[in-house]
């Protein structure tokens, strides 16, 4: 068999059979016992010509309805937003991309600094003091906050706002079950966290509180007002956040939260249906040795020059085993090197032009649609998205599917998680939104409801 | 001496903008008449000022000083570093996979669902299980995944197992997670041959057993022989299979997980099917199921309606739950099936084939220069001790770090950690005889520096932007960024 990815010619076969001392590759597999070996063809894809598969490629492509064609009032934790053109150039520098985890620092400085760079702007965004090489998503993130610090506080119990993302919420059920913790959800008031309910769970036997802001409905929690309560019972703070959305609310160190997580899918990473994206990790000074995952450090080499390589490894699972602080190995570098050429893209003045983008455009789409037909249940101050209500008994994914027809992709639809949500959309305004296509949606909206 | 490279904050200079945004062409309302003041930033984030040139030559020189598949041979052990196609890269970039939302309508995004089914088809075959998940981002996610699916199995059936059980031999990722999924492990030791050893399995397996997690070919590129037998005895203690799939490029239509006796299996996508490691990450970590762990599947799956239109499938009440958002790392499960396509079947048994054989070549060449762990037959890497060089002062790691001079990545080092001086080499299937040889031949003459000029060897590398680097200093007092620390 000929094939573009294999050099194998029938001479280098013979040859490299008679240094072994085999007769055929057959004899290779002589281990394998007969009675499990495989025989014939497995059922599975045929091959295809690189025209052909492209052609097919194309085909199935084209079968999904995508942000360039459509424009998008999608968000619920996944954003259309722009991504700058240089960012795709650098990492598709096959350096970047066909390189393993740096496990041999003298050729790998390049992606280590690269993490080094990533750890910084991870800390100077959120004002934490150490943010490790990235996770897999900021819900799997979440989730791993919460073991944290239930390792931390030799505390089970886990205090959860029910504005936190559904998915993440689901994850960290999940994981709780394996590490046999307690998740108590916490309800929510006009929008934001139930300060009053959450203020009056926390006790001397809570690990952590866990708080996202923008919330999952957009809006801006108050977390100042519930720190000195999570703090004075010794528990952790942990808060996931939007990264964008820190181009201009305050950080999340300022507030004094010990842990913070969050997806930095807003930096110039595709929605790409959900994944691969890019979670992050950064914590209070005390918790250094906690994290979970790869971390860089900067050092200096046999002539004093400074490199960078992986380091506080005693915790991680390759040295641990089954005493690491986590079983993370793989995490989402090339993404961590993307977020980071979108931030060096941005730069200071950037992320906050975006981030004041997102905040008028969005606010001028709520307007627009609270004038309307359409009301708006939460006053809450909010970031990129909001929430509308529709007219009792809308079926909102009719109305998404009408809105499809009419070259929109609606907003999510909150009564698939929150039953008490029934008839309400969650929308996001990004910076990539026009006046004219935001007035073009809110009016197609009414139309149909 | 080649010069420090800047960091990226270093370049800064206050006026400088590498961003183009749209004009605001809404009413330019105040931030703080939208947003209560206090809730706003005090301190702007202190990102650098740079501008486009300074972002590409700083991030192009960074690459420069990096090193993947495409700059040369990466015979890393047990990582499958194997060529990267640039079809795979093209095709995940199409508008159609990289700009969709999950969250879409069901109608809008038919071509992602028939991808994703059919690829969960196509491992299911390649594996002989019987449905696959495709949620997890990595390896060892899907370890932790795996093994909460014969925990909730377990649990179904009103038992209370406990413990987990992995040979020495095992990645780290299997014992840590084990302990995340709320197991104890027990740690096995290899037999003499570096296989398990059955006395030892028989020794400890019980009806607190839930399950054992096995590599095979091994971390040691062994093929477990009695692999019918292990199974044997753990199902018959009611324990289930683990299968790591790490090493799967040995086998891929040779012989399935499934066939051998295996209950839940991950795959590396980022190893077996090509797609790029990233520097770390993004992978993806598929599980593969025999039927009576389909219920437990994370929701959700993927399924078809006979009118042949594919949806969700979120009603799995004996569900496991989430394991990760939305639905997995997309982009790298378009670039696997586009990678099975590139091949079908047939194809994928002939890259197994030929992984195998240039394993046991380099292993047949380069025996007599360097102490073989195991002889016999290797499957897709093999493993070396360096210990005889250890006479001459000269460790493993010495020689991994001479490797660098030479443009070569070296093999993974001292793992598995039950080999003296450990060398464990994975050349795949895509590097041709001229490359082996080169590797080889650079293999020996070091071997034979060693013996001749030993600190030439222990004072490697020579050429590379750095040398050895101080990692102990690094640890104890570590600096983690460029702007808090």
């Amino acid at each position: 068999m000929k094939h573009r990815y294999l050099p194998m010619t029938d001479q280098d076969q013979a040859e490299m059979l008679a240094v072994i001392g085999a007769k055929s590759i057959e004899d290779l597999f002589a281990d394998i016992p007969a009675a499990i070996r495989y025989d014939g063809v497995l059922p599975m894809s045929e091959r295809m010509s690189e025209p052909e598969l492209l052609k097919h490629m194309r085909a199935l492509s084209d079968r999904n309805a995508d942000f360039d064609r459509y424009a998008s009032f999608l968000g619920a934790g996944l954003y259309d937003h722009h991504i700058p053109v240089v960012l795709n150039h650098v990492i598709s520098r096959s350096e970047f991309y066909t390189a393993y985890t740096p496990y041999q620092p003298e050729i790998s400085q390049g992606e280590l600094q690269a993490i080094f760079e990533f750890q910084s702007y991870i800390c100077e965004l959120t004002g934490m003091k150490v943010a490790n090489a990235s996770m897999y998503d900021g819900s799997t993130a979440l989730a791993e906050a919460a073991a944290l610090a239930s390792g931390a506080t030799k505390r089970k119990k886990i205090i959860v706002s029910r504005a936190v993302h559904p998915e993440a919420r689901e994850i960290l059920l999940t994981s709780a079950h394996g590490l046999d913790l307690e998740v108590i959800e916490i309800g929510c008031v006009n929008g934001v966290t139930d300060q009053e309910a959450l203020a009056a769970a926390i006790t001397d036997e809570t690990a952590a509180v866990l708080l996202q802001s923008p919330n999952f409905f957009g809006c801006i929690e108050d977390v100042k007002a519930i720190e000195p309560k999570v703090h004075q019972h010794k528990a952790l703070l942990v808060m996931s956040v939007n990264p964008l959305s820190l181009g201009l609310l305050e950080s999340p160190g300022v507030i004094g939260a010990d842990i913070v997580v969050g997806d930095a899918q807003p930096l110039g990473i595709p929605a790409s249906l959900g994944g691969p994206t890019c979670g992050f990790f950064a914590v209070s000074e005390p918790l250094m040795r906690r994290i979970p995952g790869r971390i860089v450090g900067q050092t200096v080499d046999k002539d004093g020059k400074r490199g960078f390589v992986l380091t506080l490894q005693a915790r991680e699972q390759h040295i641990r085993r089954e005493k690491a602080t986590s079983n993370i190995c793989s995490n989402q570098a090339l993404l961590a090197l993307c977020a980071s050429v979108y931030m060096s893209t941005m730069g200071k003045a950037g992320m906050q032009e975006a981030a004041l983008l997102n905040v008028r455009k969005s606010h001028y789409a709520a307007d627009r649609a609270a004038k309307g037909s359409l009301s708006l249940p939460f006053s809450a101050p909010f970031f990129n998205e909001f929430v509308v209500k529709l007219p009792e008994g809308t079926n909102i994914d009719a109305v998404n599917r009408k809105l499809l027809a009419a070259g929109f992709i609606g907003g999510y639809d909150l009564g698939t998680a929150y039953p008490e949500l029934q008839g309400c959309m969650l929308i996001a305004v990004t910076e990539r939104r026009t006046k004219e296509e935001i007035d073009r949606f809110i009016d197609e909206l009414e139309a149909i409801v | 001496m080649k010069p420090e490279k800047a960091l990226i904050f270093e370049l800064s200079k206050p006026g400088r903008v590498a961003y183009s945004l749209p004009e605001c062409d809404v009413p330019e309302t105040d931030a703080a008449s939208l947003i209560p003041e206090h809730l706003l930033r005090s301190q702007p984030a202190e990102l650098p000022e740079v501008y486009e040139v300074d972002v590409i030559r700083h991030y192009t020189e960074l690459s420069r000083r990096n090193f993947g598949i495409d700059n040369g041979f990466y015979p890393l052990g047990s990582c499958t570093m194997k060529y990267n196609p640039k079809i795979n890269e093209d095709v995940a970039r199409f508008a159609g996979f990289a700009k969709i939302h999950p969250y879409q309508p069901e109608e809008s995004i038919q071509g992602a669902l028939e991808l994703l089914y059919t690829l969960q088809h196509d491992l299911a075959a390649l594996t002989g299980m019987d449905q696959v998940t495709l949620q997890p981002a990595a390896g060892a996610h899907g370890e932790w995944t795996g093994l909460m699916l014969i925990r909730a199995y377990h649990e179904s059936r009103g038992e209370k197992r406990t413990k987990v059980i992995v040979p020495d031999s095992s990645h780290g990722t299997n014992p840590a997670s084990a302990t995340v999924a709320g197991y104890e492990t027990i740690t096995i030791k290899s037999n003499e041959r570096g296989m398990v050893d059955l006395e030892a399995l028989r020794a400890v397996v019980g009806e607190d057993t839930a399950a054992l997690m096995l590599t095979n070919p091994s971390t040691l590129g062994l093929f477990e022989e009695q692999i019918v037998e292990i199974a044997e005895i753990v199902h018959e203690a009611g324990g289930l299979l683990y299968y790591d799939g790490a090493n799967s490029n040995a086998i891929m239509g040779i012989t399935r997980p499934g066939d051998m006796g295996f209950d839940v299996v991950h795959l590396n996508l980022h190893k077996t099917m090509s797609t790029p490691h990233g520097g770390g990450g993004p992978g993806a970590g598929p599980v593969g199921v025999k039927s009576k762990l389909i219920p437990f599947l994370p929701k959700p799956v993927v399924s078809k309606r006979d009118d042949g239109t594919y949806y969700w499938d979120y009603d799995r009440p004996q569900s496991i739950g989430r394991v990760k958002a939305f639905y997995g790392n997309f982009g790298i499960l378009v670039r696997a099936y586009t990678y099975i396509r590139t091949y079908g079947p047939e194809g994928l048994r002939r890259v197994s084939e030929l992984a195998v054989l240039n394993a046991n070549y380099m292993m047949h060449r380069l025996a007599p220069h360097y102490e073989v762990a195991y002889p016999g037959l290797c499957k897709h890497e093999f493993v070396l001790s360096g210990r005889k060089l250890k006479e001459y002062g000269v460790r493993t790691l010495d020689v991994a770090k001479r490797l660098l001079d030479f443009g070569y990545h070296p093999p993974t080092i001292y793992f598995p950690l039950n080999v003296e001086e450990c060398i464990m080499i994975e050349p795949t299937e895509t590097e041709s005889k001229e490359t082996l040889d080169g590797f080889i031949d650079t293999m020996i003459q070091i071997a034979k520096e060693a013996q001749t000029d030993p600190e030439l060897v222990k004072n490697a590398p020579h050429t590379t932007v750095v040398k050895r680097l101080d990692e102990t200093t690094a640890a104890r007092k570590p600096v983690l960024n460029c702007t808090c620390g």
